[in-house]
């Protein structure tokens, strides 16, 4: 069986619902909050890299570049305000970030 | 290559201005010039606001038609810098009393605003996401300055998750609509959205949407919202609810007419569907909130679902009556919070509604201008609130959305009663310690220039200072 588009669109949209439930689903620990949202990204860039090859353009491959750089950076924020977080409340459960009610 | 880079003249005079900045406060280490930097940028943003303003004229495209220089993204930018600069310098004061006045404050704000004002040119969908990105990063880490609380990091936390949830939504969304397209240049999309897009268009367009609805802090993307504004600091808040509101308001006009002009129909009743939800859901939730910071937010999510409104409309003047709304929406909320800023007892600063009891029996002068602000939030005639929804109501009367402008309506009658609960307590309230005397002239001119803004605007002279000309040029080179 050739492997077309259509599977890389399936294994991405996976992904990208597998990341959406990781952060809605998730009651125990930032950092899994911090992962799903990297899987969301990932699964974009898969779709991307697929549209481009499958459509013979290179634009798709620059997006994913600026993906994965913008989505390092936001790491890195996360991260630190994480820190800081961690820092004043001494937890990083996700129960437990409820100072505010919303 | 240099008529291009000409093109984008401003922002990189911003950038660079930043990053000099940033890199000369952190060799000196010297929190001490964070004052003189807020001031600095306020006066930097304000040049460029006025060489904006009075250099620009027709519509230029740099980079094969990724940046826009028209006259949409001229209006927005000049609101922009122009409401930036406001908050900056009516905030100083209160961040230097509670000791968050860094240097880094400043310059954040500049990069946001840099974001911003790409935001609202942007011809492509990666110089869209790049210029979210670079006003969202900021502004995750400016919820967050007030690193030794556990309210503002955990603002900074909320914001942040949910903020990248919306760029993951987004930049899905524009994976699928490049994949259908074939291109991310708006004029692109533009070819290949006409009358019977591509499901796989379509698609991309709703998660495009959704990514944008959470920016505005649409229904049912809006749970950040109250939060954010609580746990931020009340300067960091006060921006929030300004400035990147009206640019994530000119980029979904920007996206919704350049690159899915030609499928209205589709986006239409998705917009009518957040901007009532949104009006009513703002209406409705702000009225059990007893604090001002979660009340504005509120608030902000009514006077969000009535700019939607005008872009529901899918017309010309609907995005020109959106523009009209959201930079009367700025004027008024840089006056509120700038009454919220000088709120406070014994030094401390106070967000509780029912610490305005009495207001006016001691500060009579500062509770008419808040009357006068509320009264207009809410819609009163002759004040200049009443105009903004004029506008979107008519646009959405004239584009045959009848059920919309009826329910605008009903929601701004429910809406009223929260901001005149608390003109109430202003002057009925019941006795009680009265709140310390703010003698800030930066504060008090603010609030001053707002409330005569909002209060004088609809006499016949001055006709609401020409800006339903120009938001109507502006709107004319968006949509044809």
């Amino acid at each position: 069986m050739a492997i077309g588009l259509e599977h890389y669109l399936t294994v991405a949209a996976a992904l990208f619902v597998i990341g959406i439930f990781g952060i809605f689903l998730n009651r125990k620990n930032v950092i899994i909050l911090l992962m799903s949202i990297e899987l969301m990204l990932l699964s974009v860039n898969i779709n991307l890299v697929a549209f481009s090859s499958f459509l013979g353009d290179l634009v798709g491959q620059v997006f994913t570049l600026f993906v994965l750089t913008v989505a390092a950076a936001e790491a890195a924020i996360g991260l630190a305000i994480l820190v800081c977080f961690f820092r004043n409340s001494g937890t990083i459960a996700v129960e437990d970030i409820n100072v505010m009610k919303g | 290559m240099y008529a291009d880079l000409n093109v984008i003249l401003p922002e990189i005079i911003l950038s660079v201005y930043a990053i000099l900045a940033l890199l000369y406060a952190v060799y000196t280490r010297r929190d001490e010039m964070a004052g003189t930097l807020v001031w600095l940028t306020a006066a930097v943003l304000t040049v460029v606001a006025i060489w904006i303003g009075i250099n620009g004229d027709g519509a230029r495209s740099a980079f094969d038609g990724m940046f826009h220089d028209d006259g949409f993204s001229r209006f927005s930018k000049v609101a922009i810098l122009v409401s930036t600069a406001a908050i900056l310098v009516s905030g100083q004061e209160y961040m230097e009393r509670h000791g968050i006045l860094k240097f880094e404050y400043p310059l954040l704000v500049a990069i946001a605003a840099v974001g911003m004002m790409l935001m609202v040119s942007a011809g492509d969908l990666m110089a869209l996401y790049m210029g979210l990105e670079l006003q969202s990063l900021s502004l995750y880490v400016l919820a967050a300055l007030r690193r030794d609380s556990v309210r503002s990091t955990e603002a900074g936390l909320k914001y942040f998750v949910l903020g990248a949830l919306s760029s993951g939504l987004f930049l899905y969304g524009a994976s699928l609509t490049y994949g259908y397209a074939g291109t991310t240049l708006f004029a692109g999309i533009m070819d290949a959205a006409q009358h019977q897009a591509p499901l796989g268009l379509l698609f991309g367009l709703v998660f495009v949407i959704a990514g944008l609805a959470f920016k505005v802090s649409a229904v049912p993307f809006h749970m950040w919202t109250p939060d954010v504004y609580e746990g931020a600091p009340t300067p960091v808040t006060a921006f929030f609810a300004t400035a990147p509101k009206l640019a994530a308001m000119g980029l979904f006009a920007r996206v919704v007419h350049d690159a899915y002009g030609g499928i209205a129909g589709d986006w239409q009743q998705v917009l009518a569907a957040l901007s009532v939800l949104s009006m009513f859901l703002g209406a409705i939730a702000a009225i059990g909130q007893r604090n001002v910071k979660r009340l504005m937010a509120y608030s902000s999510i009514a006077h969000m679902g009535f700019a939607l409104m005008g872009l529901a409309a899918g017309t010309a003047f609907g995005v020109q009556a959106m523009l009209i709304y959201m930079v009367i929406y700025l004027t008024m909320n840089i006056g509120t919070f700038a009454v919220i800023l000088s709120m406070g007892r014994d030094g401390n600063p106070v967000t509780d509604i029912e610490s305005l009891n009495q207001y006016a029996s001691y500060a009579p002068g500062k509770a008419l201008a808040v009357l006068v602000l509320f009264f207009s939030l809410a819609g009163v005639p002759p004040l200049l609130g009443f105009f903004g929804k004029l506008y979107v109501l008519r646009a959405a009367y004239d584009a045959g959305l009848v059920w919309l402008a009826v329910a605008g309506v009903v929601a701004s009658v429910i809406g009223a009663f929260y901001y005149l609960r608390i003109v109430y307590y202003m002057y009925f309230g019941e006795e009680g310690d009265e709140l310390d005397a703010d003698r800030s002239a930066v504060l008090l001119s603010v609030l001053a220039v707002c409330a005569a803004l909002t209060g004088l605007a609809w006499l016949p002279g001055l006709n609401l200072f020409g800006i339903e000309v120009l938001a109507q040029a502006a709107a004319a080179t968006l949509v044809n």
